[in-house]
């Protein structure tokens, strides 16, 4: 079995303004070619995950312990500048709000371009015909119009698909999702997910998905990590986890989803008793920051 | 007299665009084509919608926060589309509003109690201060709210402490009928349960009548009666959930029902296409 | 988990947002700063008649073009020298300061009641109103404002009344485009909407809704009018169109300094430093303001 691209490993750390833990004892792997769902509450962790993931946390959260291993690197330890290339070569974000990723004064052309003029010297007319053939993967029909628009006249799916392109530009290794689909409506959400499906795995590339909706993670993931206080409750295969739920949280949490096929079942309110179970587990492992 | 509650026949709301030299609409452009919609007395109705639709415009047209084209609508037998604002004050009380956001619906600058008390001061609710006080206190208590909020600015509370203020002060001024407005699309899900739950206990409790407007089709089934689908301003599909949802008419309920995500494991899900989805994403804006 | 964040001691009380607000100015540096030396100031203006070690007017023409302590032929008593009557520089700079600061909060006042109460009706009302209000405010301020109040002071008479008169009526505008835009984003709000569903009147909304969130702004905005307040009305004494020249002001001592500037270089330097740190403790004191005042900013 070929090495994990990514593997967290015990990764904690704190904030650095009342030192209060925001991940605990994290690990994690992704296997290539891979989507692996960060799922939990407002709160959970998995944005925090995301941006140690990229290497940009904010300076207010300080890592206090573990590993960040990307193909065998130690992503933490790497002085800023190779590190800087690694993960602007290697590792790609989709952020969450398309309305406000793309810089609204330049062209997509030129945002669109910006990585492989960077990192791989392309010419405007090499890094021209590399756009033209990105917007035509992401099936934009009239991509030289793309190229010459400003943000604000695309809609807001058409921008989450010059993203997803500008993801995928530099071929890179792993993708860190980061809850992609939230500000789009249900019918161009779907449509966006078919797409980071098919782009995946005609690229062969791993997916680090963060979404806070279970119906979403079963639709697209292919492994779960489940977090609540920045500590991993639950992981394992999706059809595993929400088929036969192990921890009571993870119950809880499918129960508390409306669902439309099953009028009856659904909004059950999480019982305060699994909640207090979870802080009474927190405060014996909370003695280790 | 009917047994609707709100009736709204051929409503038309227009937006202006565009500014003349002297700042003043130009031309108009159409955001509801003709929409007739009925609410009975102690039901509950979902408009649902994705952006763009005209939900929210339809909503605040109902509420007469925004003026119609042409077009009526009618409160309790009373025709309120061009009563004037004094006029429309008493009935005021019995409709309210409940925000999508509930950070924004709170004015930053004032306590909760102030938030809560004064609306029932305004349209004297309460026998006295006290009294006023006595039933937010009682409110607060059943919304599992500690009474120490009263104290507190919006901005301090967390975003569930938020909208069941937001609730309770829509319910202290016991309305006949209440608009949710996206209420629970930023909340988590366990967040989002306890809200809706309490929305459903509160509409029975008071026999309120109640539009509740949503992108979700799934909260809409878990809390309505009845459903309204609406699709760049113009209504496509309407009627009980039970059958709406059993057996979509229009191609373009069937492509929301089918876009939702469920929480179970289909691998064909994906693949899936309707024929009204690729004309669902407009090219530009 | 929901609570965990805005949690806090039940048995403590949420202090009132102006006496937050107030804690948090009190911390900012630039507003300690810039306050503190508007608050000196204010101090030594009402407290003129004590403070001053000699009468502004007390003429003595010996003591003409006294250079202060530290220079060759320094008189002791003469802080900060004499001017070329020989009358005391920093008691005439003192008593200075009482026209500087009425002017300062008087106008200053004065244009931003006119210009808000402007702004809220134009940002509020929208349609013909603000169409109105709005171009009302690009013809204003299409006059050079100098030669305006120029203008409007020589036509009215010189005089404090008129200085202020002019200042406020000149500059209200700069109150009026920020209010009303202001005011049509608070008008935009869930909570003014909240509002409007209650049945409150348009201007219960305005005074009590909208004026409260927009009242940072509006008083980082007074803060700095201020400023250009003691600016203008030095410039207006400089051409003697202020008060009559026997009561002492900033604007008249730097008229008069510049023309004995190779004798007495102190006689302009005194009211110019006056007015820079003057104006410069208004704008520090407005930029803390805008800052401290802002709950959202504040977090």
């Amino acid at each position: 079995m070929s090495p994990p691209v990514l593997a967290l490993s015990n990764l904690s750390a704190i904030s650095d303004r009342d030192r209060a833990p925001i991940l605990r004892n994290v690990s994690l792997e992704v296997a290539r070619g891979e989507t692996c769902g960060l799922v939990g509450e407002s709160g959970a962790g998995k944005s925090t995950i995301a941006k140690a993931i990229l290497g940009i946390l904010p300076r207010t959260i300080r890592v206090t312990g573990g590993e960040v291993k990307f193909e065998g690197a130690d992503l933490l330890k790497i002085e800023i500048g190779p590190l800087r290339r690694l993960i602007g070569e290697c590792i790609a974000l989709i952020p969450q709000d398309p309305m406000t990723a793309l810089n609204p004064a330049r062209r997509i052309e030129a945002q669109l371009t910006d990585g492989p003029r960077l990192w791989r010297g392309l010419d405007a007319t090499a890094a021209r015909a590399l756009a033209l053939r990105l917007l035509d993967e992401v099936h934009i029909r009239d991509p030289d119009r793309v190229l010459r628009s400003f943000p604000h006249e695309l809609s807001g799916g058409m921008r989450q698909r010059v993203l997803i392109a500008a993801a995928f530009a530099l071929e890179p290794r792993l993708i860190v999702a980061d809850e992609p689909t939230t500000a789009l409506d249900v019918t161009v959400q779907k449509q966006i997910l078919r797409l980071i499906r098919n782009m995946q795995s005609a690229h062969g590339t791993s997916v680090v998905f963060v979404t806070h909706d279970l119906g979403v993670v079963a639709q697209i993931c292919d492994h779960v990590t489940l977090l609540f206080a920045g500590r991993v409750i639950e992981a394992g295969s999706a059809s595993r986890l929400l088929d036969r739920p192990a921890h009571p949280y993870t119950r809880a949490l499918l129960e508390a989803c409306p669902r439309y096929d099953r009028p009856d079942a659904g909004l059950r309110p999480i019982p305060e008793s699994v909640i207090a179970d979870l802080y009474a587990e927190l405060g014996q492992s909370g003695a280790t920051p | 007299m009917s047994d609707d509650l709100l009736i709204a026949r051929d409503v038309e709301v227009a937006f202006g665009a565009g500014t003349s030299l002297f700042g003043l609409a130009k031309s108009r452009v159409k955001v509801l084509h003709r929409v007739t919609i009925r609410i009975g007395r102690g039901e509950t109705v979902g408009i649902v919608g994705e952006s763009g639709s005209g939900k929210t415009t339809l909503g605040r047209a109902l509420l007469r926060l925004i003026d119609v084209a042409s077009g009526t609508i009618q409160f309790d037998g009373v025709d309120i589309t061009r009563l004037p604002e004094a006029a429309m004050r008493p009935i005021r009380r019995r409709m309210q509003l409940i925000f999508q956001d509930p950070m924004a619906s709170l004015n930053p600058r004032h306590t909760i109690r102030r938030i809560v008390l004064e609306p029932m001061r305004f349209h004297r609710v309460a026998a006295s201060e006290a009294d006023a006080e006595e039933r937010a206190r009682k409110i607060f208590a059943r919304f599992n709210l500690p009474s120490a909020c009263l104290e507190r600015y919006p901005h301090e509370l967390s975003g569930g402490q938020r909208q069941r203020v937001g609730i309770a002060r829509v319910a202290l001024l016991a309305p006949d009928f209440v608009l949710a407005d996206e209420i629970v699309s930023g909340l988590d899900v366990s967040t989002q349960a306890q809200v809706l739950n309490l929305l459903k206990e509160l509409s029975r409790g008071l026999g309120l009548s109640m539009a509740f407007i949503s992108h979700d089709l799934s909260v809409i089934r878990a809390v309505c009666d009845r459903v309204y689908v609406l699709r760049s301003g113009r209504i496509v599909e309407e009627g009980f959930c039970d059958h709406v949802f059993a057996a979509p008419r229009d191609g373009y309920t069937r492509a929301l029902l089918d876009a939702i995500p469920l929480p179970r494991i289909d691998p064909d899900w994906l693949g899936r296409t309707s024929g009204v989805e690729a004309v669902g994403e407009k090219y530009t804006k | 988990m929901d609570d965990a964040r805005g949690g806090w001691p039940m048995s403590e009380v949420a202090p009132h947002w102006i006496s937050e607000s107030l804690r948090a100015c009190i911390r900012d540096p630039k507003v300690a700063a810039g306050g503190g030396f508007i608050l000196f100031l204010l101090i030594l203006a009402l407290g003129a008649p004590d403070f001053a070690p000699k009468d502004p007017l007390e003429q003595d023409l010996i003591l003409g073009v006294t250079p202060p302590p530290g220079f060759a032929g320094a008189e002791p008593g003469y802080l900060l020298g004499t001017d070329d009557l020989g009358r005391d520089v920093l008691s005439r700079l003192i008593w200075g300061s009482r026209v500087a600061l009425t002017v300062a909060f008087v106008a200053a006042t004065l244009a931003a009641a006119l210009g808000a109460t402007l702004g809220l009706l134009a940002g509020w009302y929208r349609g013909w109103v603000d169409a109105t209000i709005s171009r009302l405010v690009e013809i204003w301020m299409a006059f050079p404002p100098v030669l305006l109040s120029i203008l409007l002071v020589a036509v009215v008479g010189p005089g404090v009344g008129s200085v202020i008169g002019a200042i406020a009526i000149i500059d209200w505008t700069r109150f009026c485009r920020v209010i009303r835009a202001e005011t049509m984003g608070q008008a935009k709000t869930d909570y003014v909407t909240a509002a409007r569903a209650i049945g409150f009147s348009p201007m219960r909304i305005l005074v009590r809704e909208i004026l409260p969130n927009v009242m940072p702004v509006l008083i980082a905005l007074i803060s700095l009018e201020m400023g250009i307040a003691v600016i203008v009305e030095a410039i207006l004494s400089f051409v003697g169109l202020s008060v009559s020249s026997d009561v002492p002001t900033w604007g008249g001592m730097i008229a008069q300094g510049r023309q004995i500037l190779h004798q007495g270089w102190w006689v302009l330097a005194a009211p110019l430093v006056a007015l820079f740190l003057t104006v410069l403790a208004f704008n520090l004191l407005g930029e803390g303001l805008r800052r401290s005042l802002d709950p959202v900013m504040r977090r």
